[in-house]
Order: C-alpha cells, then structure tokens, then sequence
C-alpha cells in the first residue's frame, strides 16, 4: 500500500511535447512500473505523434477517453499551467500533480475556486512530485535514492527532500510513498492533509515532516497531530536563520507581518509531540529514535 | 515587487480612489515649482523610499509656505533615511513626493492581502489607522474587520459598504467609502498584486475619504503580462547583488553573516544555512542556484559571494538529482580557477555519481575542503572561517 499513486496508477503527462515534460517523462518510464504506468502525453495541438512510446492527445480528456488515465502530471509553462490544471480537473482526474514554477497566485486562486466541489485531489504547483518506491514515480526526483519500505515523507521542498529521503534509505528505512506539496503561498494538498492519508495508511509506521517558514499549515497541522495522530511524527523546519521581510526562494517562503516564523512552528509541532530537530543532518536518525520509542 | 507610494497612488487613482493631489520630484527646484503649481497654503514633503516607517525616521514633513517647502526638500533630499525597516545602514532618498496639505479628521486603515488558508484574497479594515496594524492585531484584534473575497464575483456593494460602516466612516460618507474599498480591491486584482495597504486612509474635516499613503507589491510571478508595471521598477531601491545574481538565474538574498553559501533548492538552502548557525558560525547568503547549477552560474555565485568583504569561507551544497555530481564537480573547479578564490571554500556533495564528483574535485588541483554530511560540512567551514 502507498498513498496517492501506486503501479497501477495510469499517468497522462501534460506538457509532454515540451523539453522538460519530456525528458522528466523519459526517467519516469524507465522507473520500476513506469513503463506501464504512463499511458499518455497531452499537448493542444499535437496530438496523434508519439513521445517516448507514449501516445499524444489534444486534450486530457480525450487521453482520458482512451486510455482512462486516472492521475495527471503537468510540466506546461507557468502562463498556461493554471489552465493546464482546469482541464485536468474537469477530465475527473483522481489525483492532479502540477511540477511547474512561477504560476501567478492570482490564476491559483482561480484554480482552486473552481475545484470546490471537485473529487480531484491537487498536489503543488512548484512542488517535485510523488513517488511510492519502487512502484512509480512522477516526478523530478532521482529515483534510485529512494528504497521501498514504511515511512512516509511530506514536505514544501525538493532537494531537502531528497535530503530527507537519502539519510533514511543508508539507515535502511524505506519509505511508503514521498509527497512533495511545493513552495508556492496557494496550493493543493497541505501537510495536514497528508500527514491524514499518511495515519490510515496500514503501510506507513512513521512521517517525516519537512516545513518551511511563511503561513500556518506546520501549525494547523500540529494542531491535528496532538488531537488524532497514532503514529511517531518526526520534522524539521527550515528558515531559522530566515530575515522577515525577505522571500526565500519560494514564493511561500517569507516572514510576514510577524508571523510564519520558523521558532513558531517548531513550538507548535512539540507541543504536538512531534520530535522536531534543529540539526537537517538528524531527520534520519530522528525517525529511527522515533521508532524504537 | 515592490514600488514607491507615488506610484501606488498614481495606480489608484486610475481606478477611482480619492488620493491628494501631488507630484513626484527629483530636485528641490522641481519640489518648489510642484508645491507652487498644486497651490493651497499647507503641503507634505514626503521622502519616497520603499522601506515602510518613513514618519518616524523624518522623511515625511509639513510645510505652511513655499520657503519651508524649498528647505525641507533641500533637508531630506539625499538624507539617508534610517527606518525599522531599512536596516542600520538606512536608505539614501532620491525622489520626493510634494503633496497638497489634508485636513485629517480621522485616520483609519485598509489592507488587501492573499490569504492562504483561504486561498483568497482578505481585505481587512480597522478604526485605528496611522499605526502598525500588526499592534492592532496584537493588542486590539477585535478592531480588524475583514472579508473573505470571492474571486468570481469581486467585493460587492454590501460588503465594502458594511467594512466602511464598521471602521467609523460616517454614514453619510459610507457609499463612497464603500466604492473606495471596491477600486482598491478591483485594482489589487487586475494588477496581480500581493499587498495593499492604505495608512491611513483618512476622512477629511471637509467630508471626504481619502488614500493619504498607498504601499502596493505585486507577484514577482505575474509580472510578465504587465509591463506598465515592469517600467515603475526602481533599481536604486533593490541590492545591486541581488540584481545581478537574478539575471544569472540565481537566487540570492545577502545577509550579515561570514559563510557564503551556494546551494540548489530553497528549502535546502534555508536548512544549509540552519546548520551553519547550529555549528557556531553564521550565513553571509542565501544562494539557491536552482536544478541546473552550471560553470557560468556557479562562477558568477563566487563572483557575488567574493565581493563580499566580511566573506571567511564558501560552503557550497548540493544534492544532485537530475542533475549529476560529476557535472556539477566540473563547473565548481572551472568557476574556482576563474575566480580566484581568496577564502577556503568546503564542498559537500551528494547523489548522482557523487564519487566520480568528489574524484573530480580531489584531482582538480583546486584547495578544497571535502566534507560528506551536511552536519560535517557546517563543522568545517566553521572551523575554516575561525582559522582565516
């Protein structure tokens, strides 16, 4: 079991004639199941060729129609990603994940006033995608840090998580399914909403929960945590040494108006019980304190 | 982004808000043929910086004659203004704002803002203009009113009229206090901004509402379908490193610290400075060269990190993915030989061909202090930058 995405999930690409839909296609099939996982590439306009042995439709829901693709991944540049996101909603896509960078939040909003209502579950933008280990990946991650196992990885952050990913996989600790849910101020899945899929999942024993300074979604979430978790929380948050004032790479990344800090949110998640380090060296050795607990 | 309040209120204006009539200077003769021109015996002399807390630091005066006029402009034109939000180092003013005199009867306050548990736009309005709204929030939360904007429809009638009613505007002045709050918010939308905020926005003893200051920054991300917006860019007020590390693709921030730090991925680069303060030393940068990292980045990385002159040591680090250690090992050596490095730099490198990359950097001739965790990355360029 994983959440969000499994081998069988059947995956359209969208933006897949583009240079980077394609080549982050490329490494995705050559990834455990992938082969037959990714069934489709959409790109308006030119539809009929073939990318990577995948065929390629105008729209998601004419890829839909024929290969029923139940999980999209979007890498269409930012002016059109929004757009991208609509239309895969209202394909009925199960489970949405938006890798682009840079998509105006004003279109965001609009995105995700539209999918009131919608079953369809959105992860990013800005965010390097989902992987369950040696199943499937979608994604930018580098595939073979990872390792098949039970802990389960949710953070705003790419490289950091692959920071995360590598330190569990040499203390032998696989992980279940990683979640990156991205950078930007509006988005989908939050890390309360995962840190949820995550406690019902019977393969994940323990999270390793990776925040970052700006809002309140590690605040809203150790709030949850105190309340219903029944499984050992591990996290650090980065942007301790952050300025306010000042955007820290992401475009969520930023002290405002006092609050978003990180000594905030670190105070929050222990006095959830989440077992929080200082040291991004120790997310590992962390979960494996936590587990022997 | 950000503009100056000149600017704000030029935008405003264009979509129906009262502002003061006024006109941007960049001469004490320019500010005294302004104050001429508006007329009327009262003007403001106000300093356009874009840190906030300009009245404390004296950069926003008042002037009853033209003589005053010409000697508060010559006062606080080239004065470096010192506000909470400038730094220690304060900000030289360039350009003055001359603005007629408003006779205030009461000051309130309206702010505009992308919320992001509602993924919506907020408007928020209080009573108590003229001071920080964060004190409001902290010591008067119950004098902060605030709507959630539905993105389909805009802010109605009712609802801009009912925040008018609520933060004192008088009855008879609620309808145009209302449509005010509507043009702010039709302004915020159109334009893809990301903060707004009038304080104070006041009402005049003559019964009028009026935006007497007008702080609007807009999403760096959508500014590619506004280029009259892009033209209002006042480099003056931007880090000149900042700026030219952006045309490189880089993401830099300085900071007061001794360590410089080149690093892909914001949130590892926020983490790699964590560690670097955990280890006893503290961050120069935030530097996050994003997936690619090549040699002409990363050259110009050390170029903008070397300027430094408070710079003991270079941490760089980076989790290859996609991109592979070894190629990023390559563009390293060629970028130190470039630059000359006059600090120890330490190297920490990880995943995809990590020790093709570390081979590289041990063959390459180049003194570099090799490290394999983050945590004994931190140690040793701590240790680096206490020994230089």
């Amino acid at each position: 079991m994983s959440i969000l995405i499994n081998k069988d999930s059947r995956v359209v690409t969208q933006g897949i004639t583009g240079k980077t839909g394609m080549f982050h296609t490329h490494h995705s099939i050559e990834y455990a199941n992938g082969k037959n996982c990714y069934v489709a590439g959409v790109t308006p306009k030119k539809g009929g060729q073939e990318v990577e042995g995948v065929p390629v439709y105008d729209s998601v829901a004419e890829a839909k129609a024929a290969t029923n693709c139940n999980v999209s991944v979007i890498y269409v540049p930012p002016p059109f990603a929004a757009a991208a996101i609509d239309e895969a909603v209202d394909a009925e896509m199960e489970v949405v994940i938006c890798i682009t960078e840079g998509i105006p939040v004003k279109d965001m909003i609009r995105t995700r006033d539209r999918m009131k209502g919608s079953s369809t579950i959105l992860v990013g933008p800005n965010c390097p995608g989902v992987i369950t280990p040696e199943e499937i990946k979608i994604g930018i991650m580098p595939g073979y840090i990872h390792k098949k196992g039970r802990i389960g990885v949710v953070s705003r952050s790419g490289t950091l998580t692959y920071e995360v990913v590598d330190q569990l996989t040499k203390l032998g600790l696989g992980q279940s399914t990683c979640v990156g849910i991205g950078g930007d101020p509006v988005n989908g899945l939050k890390h309360l909403d995962v840190v949820k899929m995550f406690n019902q999942d019977p393969d994940t024993d323990g999270v390793v929960m990776c925040g970052e300074i700006g809002g309140t979604d590690e605040e809203e979430c150790a709030a949850w945590i105190a309340d219903n978790m029944n499984k050992p929380v591990v996290g650090f948050i980065a942007g301790v040494t952050a300025p306010p004032g000042k955007r820290m790479g992401h475009a969520g990344a930023i002290i405002a108006g006092g609050k978003g800090t990180a000594d905030e949110k670190i105070a929050a998640l222990e006095a959830a019980g989440v077992s929080v380090t200082r040291n991004p060296s120790d997310m590992g050795k962390l979960m494996v304190e936590a587990l022997q607990k | 982004m950000k503009i100056h309040e000149y600017q704000g209120k030029e935008i405003l204006r264009q979509y129906g808000v009262a502002v003061p009539r006024g006109k941007a200077c960049f001469s004490v003769d320019e500010a005294v043929a302004a104050a001429e021109e508006i007329g009327g015996s009262k003007w403001v002399v106000k300093a356009q910086i874009h840190a906030g807390g300009r009245g404390k630091g004296g950069g926003v005066k008042l002037a009853d004659s033209i003589d005053e006029v010409r000697s508060l402009a010559n006062e606080i034109l080239g004065m470096t203004l010192v506000t909470h939000q400038t730094g220690p180092e304060g900000k030289e003013v360039k350009r003055l704002l001359i603005e007629e005199g408003a006779p205030i009867k009461d000051e309130l306050y309206v702010g505009l803002v992308v919320d992001r548990a509602t993924q919506r736009v907020t408007v928020m309005a209080s009573s108590e203009g003229g001071t920080e709204i964060e004190t409001v929030a902290e010591e008067t939360p119950e004098l902060i009113h605030k709507v959630s904007v539905d993105p389909k429809t805009g802010l109605s009638d009712d609802e801009a009229q009912g925040l008018a009613s609520k933060i004192g505007i008088p009855s008879e002045l609620v309808a145009e206090g209302g449509k005010l709050i509507q043009a702010l918010y039709q302004a915020f939308w159109d334009k893809d901004a990301s903060l707004a905020e009038i304080n104070p926005l006041i009402v005049t003893s003559d019964g009028r509402v009026v935006a007497l200051d007008a702080k609007i920054n807009f999403d760096e991300s959508a500014m590619y379908r506004h280029p009259e917006l892009q033209e209002l860019r006042d480099l003056d007020e931007e880090d000149a490193d900042e700026i030219a590390a952006s045309e490189f693709g880089l993401n830099y921030i300085s900071l007061d610290g001794t360590i410089g730090c080149l690093v892909n991925g914001a949130g590892l680069a926020m983490a790699t400075m964590d560690i670097i303060k955990l280890y006893g030393a503290s961050p120069a940068n935030f530097l996050d060269v994003g997936g690619g990292a090549t040699t002409e980045q990363v050259t110009e990385a050390f170029k903008i990190m070397l300027k430094n002159s408070n710079l003991k040591a270079i941490l760089v680090n980076i989790f290859g993915g996609i991109m592979r250690c070894d190629v990023i090992a390559e563009g390293l050596v060629n970028a130190a030989r470039e630059v000359d490095l006059s600090v120890p730099l330490v190297v920490r490198l990880e995943g995809t061909n990590v020790e093709q990359g570390r081979q590289i950097l041990a063959d390459s001739g180049i003194s570099v202090i090799s490290a394999t965790t983050m945590a004994d990355a931190a140690e040793k360029v701590a240790a680096a930058a206490a020994g230089a």
